[in-house]
């Protein structure tokens, strides 16, 4: 016998206010107005946004391999703080996920973890070495059941590859998560190549390494009739890329980080290595421009890029130091701050762009559902008002390379419910899900 | 001042203020008993990443004509190749005590990384770091550039700053921290630069550059400027397609017989020719331009220990300017 739960007077996405939801036997077994239900736990929500639970496209976990760095246990703890119910776990752990028997334990250890989802991405090649394709079906077919491919950190830059790649996972209806980044073009590359590595010195990654490779994927999978998502765009003349290609029909996704929306390439400045991530912060117009297509869907999603390292990655000069940022548990706020606040999107767009897309890019069937009866309570329950300093070591992640320390930001996770479960409740981890198939 | 990181960031008032200490100490080289005693009981580590024989022994000179105890870590052969962390070795300086930290870094920002961090509370100079900056090397440079033009002029230095001067920095701009931190002090004292390179060594982003860019140093010479800088070309720049082939940069950029001539005839009859060393002679310079009267390359080196001996004393000496100058002290 589970715990009911009963949502009082919510505000959903769309804007309806004082909306009812009850949670029982992992669903939701009602929504209206003025519920009662003797016996259930009832969460007040009156203020609060009641939001489809977030699902990230784009995390890593780091288990197997760099559990100094991070878990499967703590990665998705943290990903429940920040109001996630689900995330794709990136390929390149060690060993890599280029093998069924690599997904399906990364899906084992989420499933045991029992805070959120754990959709394990395949890598598109052997050892992410760009050399010959992984065993992209074996992968689809395992208890894991990839849908989402990808070598991301390292770009699939061979073209013939690419090309096999996206025609292959057609069989199973799966798509290439590419991680658009020319090699050649951008050897030893430690920032973005403009105005400030210029004065700092540092070797510059261009833009046009980013854009060269999204303009001949999206050209790629518009021949071969496949389904593409590009990873983490950076800059203003990728996104006029995506936009071209999508009104020519080109079956392609996009994402962006919560940094990319926010942050910029003066910080490199500090020579912080805490700002140093792949691909690098860029200028003011880039993110300008990524806060329009977000707005306007030609980003289609929010992936964190939740890259953990240790602090002794960070600790060292620029040059020495590992790229990546935490993210999972400030996505929220940030994306509140960069895109709400400043109007211009909404709860409804960003339930979009967190959760219902996101979901269908992995098509992970159960979450970014519709608030309705009968669907898998996953579900994310967030104070728009409330405001908080962000401070890494108060975080359920390892990682505490967050470029957001010390900043003030809007918004707090209330509650997750994961499968009609609270992992997070009155804003503190809770419980697993009774089904984790804890030790 | 409590690090000198970069040129960037200096004033045209702390740099004159340097220049002008120097000054001071280029007197202390000139008297029989070279040393002065005002660093006496404070440590000074070389700390160099990168091997640089030239300048470690321009700063270890500079240390010890100031009294100061000179420690020198060469990271190579020592525990960093073992792969301990800048961190540890700067915790490990500081344990011992080092007052100031002159740091020599393959890796741009290394300098300004270890001044901001809770490490170590020594004084930081950056004696090099990447393809960022070199900044004693520009204070050296813009001293050597006060004396002699305003030894043509027939006035003092002190004081004074580098308005008026036009100044050609010719070569591998995009890789040069000696092309930057010269650029930010030059102009910060008034000067007017001129970088003159083939596009592939100049930098994205340039574009901001307080800066004329040219392609043709011919054109540039003909201009007569009051000073031509030279920068050592690297040799892995020739295997990576920066330009074409060595004969061919020598050609068009290097500073050659007939550029030395032209210059006689040309408005530059007072032009010097500058030079950070150590000299790829038939590359970026002949021998005979290298060699020539118009060549500064040695007094460089001698004003190197001047400045350097200014920028120890004003940061380890605190940065009140109503102290004893050294000169003073050393009377006492």
């Amino acid at each position: 016998m589970t715990t009911t739960y009963l949502i009082k007077g919510a505000t959903t996405a769309a804007g309806e206010t004082g909306v009812d939801v009850l949670v029982a036997d992992g669903r939701i077994a009602e929504r209206g107005r003025s519920l009662s239900s003797a016996g259930a736990v009832v969460v007040d929500a009156d203020g609060l946004v009641l939001l489809p639970g977030m699902v990230d496209i784009h995390t890593h976990l780091r288990e197997p391999g760099r559990e100094d760095a991070e878990t499967v246990e703590t990665g998705t703890r943290a990903a429940a703080m920040g109001g996630y119910t689900s995330v794709h776990a990136m390929a390149n752990s060690m060993p890599v996920a280029d093998t069924a028997g690599v997904v399906e334990q990364v899906y084992a250890l989420g499933r045991r973890a029992g805070w959120v989802d754990v959709r394990p991405v395949g890598a598109v090649t052997v050892g992410l070495a760009g050399e010959r394709l992984a065993e992209l079906g074996a992968m689809a077919q395992s208890r894991a059941g990839v849908r989402v491919f990808s070598d991301d950190g390292i770009c699939v830059s061979d073209p013939v590859l690419m090309r096999r790649a996206l025609e292959y996972v057609k069989a199973f209806d799966g798509v290439v998560a590419q991680h658009a980044q020319e090699p050649r073009l951008t050897e030893g590359a430690q920032m973005n190549e403009g105005a400030v590595s210029a004065v700092l010195g540092l070797a510059g990654w261009p833009a046009v390494a980013e854009e060269s490779i999204i303009a001949r994927d999206v050209l790629l999978a518009q021949h071969v009739g496949s389904r593409l998502h590009v990873c983490h765009v950076s800059t203003a003349g990728s996104v006029e890329i995506i936009r071209w290609a999508k009104q020519r029909g080109v079956n392609v996704t996009a994402e962006v980080t919560p940094h990319h929306l926010l942050l910029t390439d003066e910080l490199v400045r500090s020579w912080n290595p805490v700002y140093k991530v792949n691909p690098p912060l860029r200028t003011n117009e880039d993110v300008t421009a990524l806060r329009e297509a977000l707005a306007d869907g030609t980003i289609d999603v929010v992936g964190t890029d939740h890259a953990p390292h240790p602090s002794e990655h960070k600790e060292c000069e620029w040059a020495q130091a590992a790229m990546g940022m935490t993210g999972l548990e400030t996505a929220l706020s940030v994306v509140q701050h960069a895109m709400i606040e400043t109007g211009l999107m909404d709860w409804a767009r960003f339930a979009e762009a967190t959760s219902i897309l996101p979901a269908q890019i992995g098509r992970v069937q159960t979450q970014g559902r519709p608030l309705a009866a009968g669907e898998m309570a996953n579900l994310t329950l967030v104070d728009p008002a409330a405001r908080w300093t962000v401070d890494p070591h108060k975080m359920a992640t390892k990682g505490r390379n967050s470029p957001f320390a010390g900043l003030e930001l809007p918004g707090a996770v209330v509650a997750t419910f994961f499968a009609g479960h609270p992992t997070v409740l009155e804003g503190r981890l809770n419980t697993p899900h009774p089904d984790a198939q804890g030790d | 001042m409590k690090h000198l990181l970069s040129t960037e960031n200096l004033s045209a008032a702390d740099a004159i203020r340097i220049l002008d200490t120097a000054e001071e100490m280029a007197l202390v080289g000139e008297r029989e008993v070279k040393k002065l005693p005002a660093l006496r009981g404070r440590t000074v580590v070389n700390l160099f990443f990168e091997d640089s024989t030239r300048t470690r022994i321009s700063f270890e000179a500079a240390a010890k004509r100031l009294s100061a105890d000179v420690i020198n870590f060469a990271a190579k052969g020592s525990s960093v190749s073992k792969g301990e962390s800048l961190k540890d070795t700067a915790q490990t300086l500081e344990a011992m005590s080092a007052d100031a930290v002159v740091i020599r870094h393959w890796a741009s920002g290394a300098p300004a990384r270890l001044a901001a961090s809770d490490w170590i509370d020594a004084a930081v100079v950056n004696a090099g770091d990447g393809t960022h900056e070199h900044p004693t090397q520009a204070l050296l440079d813009a001293f050597t550039l006060r004396r002699h033009w305003s030894q043509i002029a027939g006035r003092a230095s002190l004081g004074e700053d580098l308005r008026g001067l036009r100044i050609a920095i010719v070569g591998d701009v995009l890789h040069s921290r000696v092309a930057r931190s010269n650029l930010w002090l030059l102009t910060t004292l008034g000067a007017e630069v001129t970088l003159v390179a083939p596009p592939t060594l100049l930098p994205v982003g340039i574009a901001d550059w307080p800066c004329r860019v040219s392609f043709d140093l011919d054109e540039v010479l003909a201009t007569g400027p009051h000073a031509i800088m030279m920068l050592r070309v690297q040799g892995e720049r020739m295997n990576a397609a920066f330009f074409p082939s060595a004969r061919e940069y020598a050609r068009t950029w290097g500073f050659d017989d007939d550029r030395l001539a032209a210059l006689e005839v040309s408005a530059g009859k007072d032009t010097i020719i500058m030079h950070p060393g150590p000299m790829n002679r038939g590359l970026e310079i002949s021998s005979a331009a290298a060699d020539s009267p118009r060549s500064t390359v040695l007094a460089q080196v001698r004003n190197g220990v001047s400045v350097r001996m200014a920028v120890l004393y004003l940061l380890l000496s605190g940065d009140d300017s109503t102290q004893p100058t050294p000169a003073q002290e050393a009377t006492v």
